[in-house]
């Protein structure tokens, strides 16, 4: 009888025997090493004979891998002693070990897309090759990216927590990189978050995740049967995934209950309005605006200052909103698509149908660009237009 | 990360500072450019950098529909094309900086008498797929 491997379970276990490995002295290489050749075992050999005890038996073949990769025959022998001594961690051993890898392959010496590979393999279980196909580079560059991440860290201690915040961008860069290959990043970085909430009480972990889900239950909404850009307000609601969604809000008024905001609670807030919202006219832009205000002043950031101003435009009409938008840099990226948005609703379709067009030359991607072409296309059919 | 397109024009670009065309150099000079490229490529492996290089043939052909049920027609190649491409080199970076810095390093393989070209190299990035979150 031959059962297929079920992989998501092995690859929740993989953090906790890294950290098994890592107590019993093998340093954060060697032991990701040697749980990778597991892992690989693992998918070979349980579907003929499956063991009782997953997480034993990856132990057990991840720490023999690693000895096998030492070599040194004496060495051996002591570790194998202090092993027979040594009692397997507890869960709260198990938790520390687990948060303390999620700090360490986030670690601020990393680049993103080095912290990025780095997290996939050795916290998620991806293998070189699932991560290189979903970066859509080749296997042999991200091999490489990712031994050098492993240099990076290879000397860090962890005498203090690191920093959460670290750890969520991450995770957020993860989930916005979406599905290209056959790994669906998105699910991935979701499945990561939660495992994260289990054993991280912050309040922003919560708030990612509920950012997470929220928008993750509007995915089959997001592109039309041609794969078009569908954008918010044009959405088929009804095939929003309501349990993802019910879920989202509910992880969210948890953390903010807590009374510790931060950017990722206030983006969820706004994700939860949309979604919370039975048509787009129904939509509360007032409340919206006011948690864009608290996005603004949490982080600063242009982006969020953009975003509000389209929010002012639907709350206040789109007079209000180019006034928002023309205290902006004009260089910020989707500028000018905001400006066409607001100009249209204004009712200046011409200066609309020119912005939408340079807003298109100047788009990052390709499913915008089209999206974009098609709005100036549209005013400049319209007769008169 | 970031995908850029590195450009080499066969002609069509501006002209290089070491302007002298590769059949005027010594076989040497030519082994060495070639090595150049080569270990180029291979450091950009090495720094998790690298996604793809290929070098093009320099004569082409158009080719078009002639409609259904028709052999498509085709033509040239027309030696007044202005443009010519002749390789390009595709790298997955941290940034604008890093992909311009990059380029930099490439235009300076090395030409005749064994001094960098400083040639002109098309940089283009890539459109990427939307992001998840964009409100």
């Amino acid at each position: 009888m031959t059962a297929p491997v079920d992989e998501t379970l092995l690859r929740a276990i993989v953090p906790t025997v890294i950290g098994v490995l890592g107590r019993r002295g093998a340093d954060f290489a060697a032991a990701e090493d040697a749980v990778q050749e597991a892992l690989v075992e693992a998918v070979r050999v349980w579907p003929d004979d499956p063991p009782r005890d997953p997480q034993n038996w990856l132990v057990t073949v991840a720490w023999r891998k690693f000895l096998d990769a030492t070599r040194a025959e004496s060495s051996r022998r002591q570790r194998e002693l202090r092993v027979e001594a040594e009692p397997e961690p507890g869960p709260a051993e198990a938790r520390d070990d687990s948060l303390r890898l999620y700090f360490l392959c986030a670690h601020p010496s990393l680049t993103p897309a080095s912290a990025v590979a780095l997290t996939l393999r050795a916290i998620g279980g991806l293998t070189t090759r699932q991560i290189a196909q979903a970066y859509l580079v080749p296997e042999a560059t991200m091999a490489q990216r990712i031994s050098r991440a492993k240099r990076t860290v290879s000397g860090v201690r962890f005498d203090r927590p690191g920093d959460i915040g670290t750890v969520l961008r991450v995770l957020y860069l993860v989930f916005n990189e979406g599905y290209s290959g056959d790994v669906d990043l998105a699910a991935e970085a979701i499945r990561l978050t939660r495992q994260l909430a289990a054993v991280s009480d912050h309040p922003e972990v919560s708030g990612l995740l509920a950012l997470m889900l929220l928008h993750h239950a509007r995915r089959p909404a997001r592109t039309g049967p041609d794969g078009a850009l569908v954008p918010l307000a044009e959405q088929d609601r009804g095939a929003w995934d309501i349990r993802l969604i019910a879920e989202g809000v509910d992880v969210l008024q948890a953390a903010l209950a807590r009374d510790r905001l931060g950017e990722f609670q206030a983006q969820a807030a706004i994700a939860a309005l949309h979604a919370d919202a039975r048509t787009a006219d129904e939509t509360d832009w007032v409340q919206i605006v006011e948690w864009y205000d608290e996005l603004v002043r949490l982080t600063g950031s242009p982006i969020a200052r953009l975003n509000r101003a389209v929010a002012v435009g639907e709350a206040d009409g789109a007079r209000a909103g180019l006034a928002a938008l023309a205290e902006l840099d004009p260089s910020l990226p989707r500028f000018t698509a905001v400006a066409a948005y607001l100009h249209e609703k204004d009712g200046d379709a011409a200066t609309a149908a020119r912005l939408y067009a340079d807003a298109a030359r100047a788009a990052p991607d390709l499913r915008e660009r089209d999206h974009l072409t098609r709005q100036a296309a549209r005013l400049n059919a319209r007769p008169g237009g | 990360m970031a995908k850029y397109l590195l450009l080499k024009h066969y002609r069509g670009a501006p002209a290089a500072v070491n302007d002298v065309p590769m059949e005027k150099w010594t076989p040497e000079e030519i082994s060495a450019h070639v090595q150049y490229m080569q270990d180029f490529a291979t450091r950009l492996e090495g720094t998790g950098e690298f996604v793809d290089g290929q070098a093009l043939a320099p004569e082409g052909t158009w080719v078009r529909s002639d409609g259904e049920g028709r052999p498509p027609v085709t033509d040239g190649p027309f030696a007044e094309t202005k443009d010519l491409i002749a390789g390009w080199m595709v790298i997955d970076v941290d940034s604008h900086e890093r992909a311009v810095e990059l380029a930099g390093e490439l235009s300076a393989a090395p030409g005749a008498s064994g001094k960098p070209i400083h040639e002109w190299l098309e940089l283009r990035p890539f459109l990427t797929a939307p992001p998840t979150i964009t409100e």
